[in-house]
């Protein structure tokens, strides 16, 4: 006989148990301590059947292939480029994923990108040594340019990019900027400056109140009241 | 390296907004706090927006120097602790570290802030060292201002502990404040291009081309100054940031005690 | 004389007041304020973050990284010098030996996660509250952890047994022992003890029962603290 000893979207931390006996299995950010369930981790309760799992407030992007990222050149080789992702490691883009272009061995890859470039990538490989390669060659991944760069909460990212981009195109359409924004927690826009700042204090709110219903009716009335 | 950053911000400046929205001699919020750390002789914490810094006091009796032998003597230390920013690293204090104790030093010394003299306790033997510390908590840019302004108050609220015997009681503390006589507070003035903005952004600090420090005190005199950056200033430049730090130093010094 | 009454009047099983925040030094990817009595501790976590040199990196799991650091100007007594010391270093050893039973990096090969603790103010008992905050700072930076760790210090005031000395008391003229505990606190598993003075096998016992019952107010407050800092951000 089992009994689940917290509510959907209760907030937990780690140690917290949160059911007893054999009925129900943990997920991820839970584990099983006899007949007891336990967090791991800081976050809230999603309870999918007899799962439950903790979908966590914080912590650092852990890179996933597949994720589309922006990352910052910060070495340049006779290969290709290092990337910082934001994360506990950096990626290679090899140069025969960075363009469709051929580019000669020993060309200066400078050219292309240079330090402190900021890059749309996706990632193409995590290995359990966490080496990360990334390419390039996609639709809509390129080297940005004049804009702005902040750093969000990557477990606030869902949220800021709405369902099937729908937050992040209600900030677009007010503030005509051009906003892209990594898994990584990476947030790039564009635009008059004045419409930038209220482009990035919408996020900042996003981030603030990601777990509040009806954020998307929040974030269309701070967008008009500035407006 | 960072073109792209100093593009973006520049676009900001030519509209007359700061990333953050602020106009270009605008602090963000500032705090002083008294009396932050009960077994400093003195402490004050000090935020300006999300920088946060504490500074404290602490004194012991010394024999003075042979060339001031009715002197007691001061002393500033910073470090840049390295749960205040990710990039600090653990260890002894590096230039940066380095500068900002020297140059808040440098305000309070040349001023004359405290009277070193009515520090002397038997002259030639005895007389009281006041050592001011100063601990970045968090760093979200402008660490100099904050740093100065938090050394400051730390000595505004700094008392003697209680001296009997020629020995120091640090639990007992007397009512005696320091013999201070001034209050210097320093702005900083950044150069980017040919803006002038005070209260820097982390980013902004990133991009800077050239600062200036000034320490004055609250009769408009000027007891220091420290030039950074990589980049040259004009003589117009330098009149134009002492202007700017002059008129800002009012509202910083409004936090403080009087 | 014997010590009938403690110096602050508390009961002798009794904590100092506490005062735990979460996420209080914004560039951190996670922090802790923890004040027990007149000891504060703040804590900023770092990490998992790239680890250099490579020689320290561990291909199988992250590590865990602890430093412990007194304010020039945290003591009650002259300044402290700054840049560490030998006792320092220790504490900060134990310090991660405490949290490491709880903390799971495994899937952070190679990394690091940096715990820094710096002691703005100091009365007896700043280990404890060094761990107290960490325990807290770890959560809030995501870290995944099979429980939080809390610590306090028990032992020995002439011949009486008392929880969390304060500095007078560690200072008593007929003599006092001290004894660090932490523990994990769902399950009673002690990661920190440490020692110095003089008690029997009989009164160790007896201070580790009673650790074990302040342990788990401090486990409450350091939860309560978590919860409030995300308690704005849910449904």
């Amino acid at each position: 006989m089992g009994e689940l000893l917290v509510k959907e979207k209760d907030i937990v931390v780690p140690g917290d148990e949160l059911a007893t006996g054999m009925d129900f299995l943990p997920d991820s950010g839970a584990y099983r301590d006899n007949d007891k369930i336990i967090a791991t981790r800081l976050g809230v309760v999603g309870v999918n059947g007899r799962a439950i799992r903790i979908i966590p407030l914080s912590g650092k992007y852990i890179p996933k292939k597949g994720d589309t990222i922006i990352g910052k050149v910060i070495d340049v080789t006779f290969t290709g480029w290092r990337i910082d992702t934001n994360s506990a490691y950096s990626a290679m883009l090899s140069s025969k994923d960075a363009t469709t272009r051929f580019i000669n061995r020993g060309a200066d890859l400078t050219q292309y990108f240079n330090f402190g470039d900021y890059i749309v990538a996706k990632i193409i490989t995590v290995t359990s040594q966490k080496l990360i390669d990334l390419t390039m060659k996609a639709p809509g991944l390129r080297k940005l340019g004049e804009g702005r760069v902040i750093t969000v909460n990557p477990n606030k990212v869902p949220r800021i990019i709405g369902k099937n981009g729908s937050m992040v195109s209600l900030i677009k359409e007010a503030t005509g900027c051009t906003i892209i924004v990594g898994q990584n927690g990476i947030v790039w826009l564009s635009g008059a400056p004045e419409k930038e700042l209220l482009a990035v204090n919408t996020i900042r709110m996003i981030e603030k109140n990601a777990h509040v219903s009806g954020l998307t009716e929040k974030v269309s009335e701070f967008l008009s009241k500035v407006n | 390296m960072n073109s792209e950053l100093r593009q973006n911000v520049l676009k900001s400046l030519e509209a007359g907004i700061r990333l953050d929205g602020r106009k270009t001699d605008e602090y963000r919020k500032i705090s002083v706090e008294y009396g932050i750390s009960v077994n400093a002789e003195g402490s004050a914490r000090v935020k300006i927006g999300e920088t946060e810094i504490l500074a404290g006091v602490k004194l012991s009796v010394e024999s003075p120097y042979p060339d001031s032998p009715n002197q007691g003597t001061m002393m500033v230390g910073a470090e840049l602790l390295p749960l205040s920013n990710p990039e600090f690293e653990a260890g002894p204090p590096g230039i940066q570290a380095i500068e900002i104790a020297r140059v808040v030093d440098r305000g309070i010394r040349e001023s004359e802030t405290i009277d070193t003299k009515k520090l002397c306790i038997k002259e030639g033997e005895k007389a009281w060292t006041v050592i001011i510390d100063i601990c970045t908590i968090n760093d979200d840019g402008n660490l100099f201002d904050a740093s100065a302004l938090a050394s400051m108050a730390a000595l505004q609220n700094a008392v003697f502990p209680s001296y009997e015997n020629e020995k120091i009681d640090y639990k007992k503390k007397t009512k005696e404040k320091l013999p201070l006589s001034k209050a210097p507070v320093s702005v900083t003035v950044m150069k980017i291009d040919k803006y002038f903005i005070v209260d820097p952004l982390p980013e902004e600090e990133r991009i800077l081309d050239a600062r200036l420090t000034v320490a004055t005190t609250e009769d408009g005199k000027i007891c220091a100054m420290q030039k950074g950056g990589d980049t040259p200033l004009s003589i117009e430049d330098v009149d134009r940031m002492i202007d700017i730090a002059i008129e800002k130093t009012q509202e910083l010094r409004g936090h403080l005690k009087r | 004389m014997t010590y009938k009454e403690r110096f602050d009047g508390r009961k002798f099983d009794e904590i100092r007041p506490m005062e735990a925040k979460a996420g209080i030094i914004p560039r951190a990817d996670g922090s802790a304020y923890f004040k027990i009595g007149k000891s504060v501790a703040y804590v900023a976590v770092y990490g998992p973050r790239n680890l250099f040199p490579k020689f320290l990196q561990n291909p199988e799991k992250g590590i865990l990284r602890c430093s412990y650091n007194m304010m020039p100007f945290s003591s009650g007594g002259e300044r402290v010098r700054p840049g560490g010391n030998r006792r320092s270093k220790e504490i900060s050893m134990v310090t991660e030996k405490a949290l490491l039973p709880v903390v799971d990096l495994n899937e952070f090969p190679n990394a690091v996660v940096d715990v820094f603790i710096e002691l703005p103010q100091t009365d007896a008992g700043t280990r404890c509250a060094g761990i107290c905050a960490a325990a807290i700072a770890l959560a809030d930076a995501g870290i995944s952890m099979r429980d939080l760790v809390a610590a306090v210090s028990v032992g020995k005031v002439d011949d009486k047994l008392v929880v969390d000395l304060n500095y007078d008391e560690e200072a008593h003229e007929a003599g006092s022992t001290d004894m660090p505990v932490a523990m994990m606190p769902r399950t009673g598993q002690i990661s920190l003890l440490q020692m110095d003075g003089d008690l029997s096998k009989e009164e160790i016992n007896k201070c580790l029962q009673m650790a074990t019952k302040a342990l788990r107010q401090i486990y409450e407050v350091q939860k309560k603290a978590l919860k409030h800092k995300y308690e704005g951000e849910s449904i």
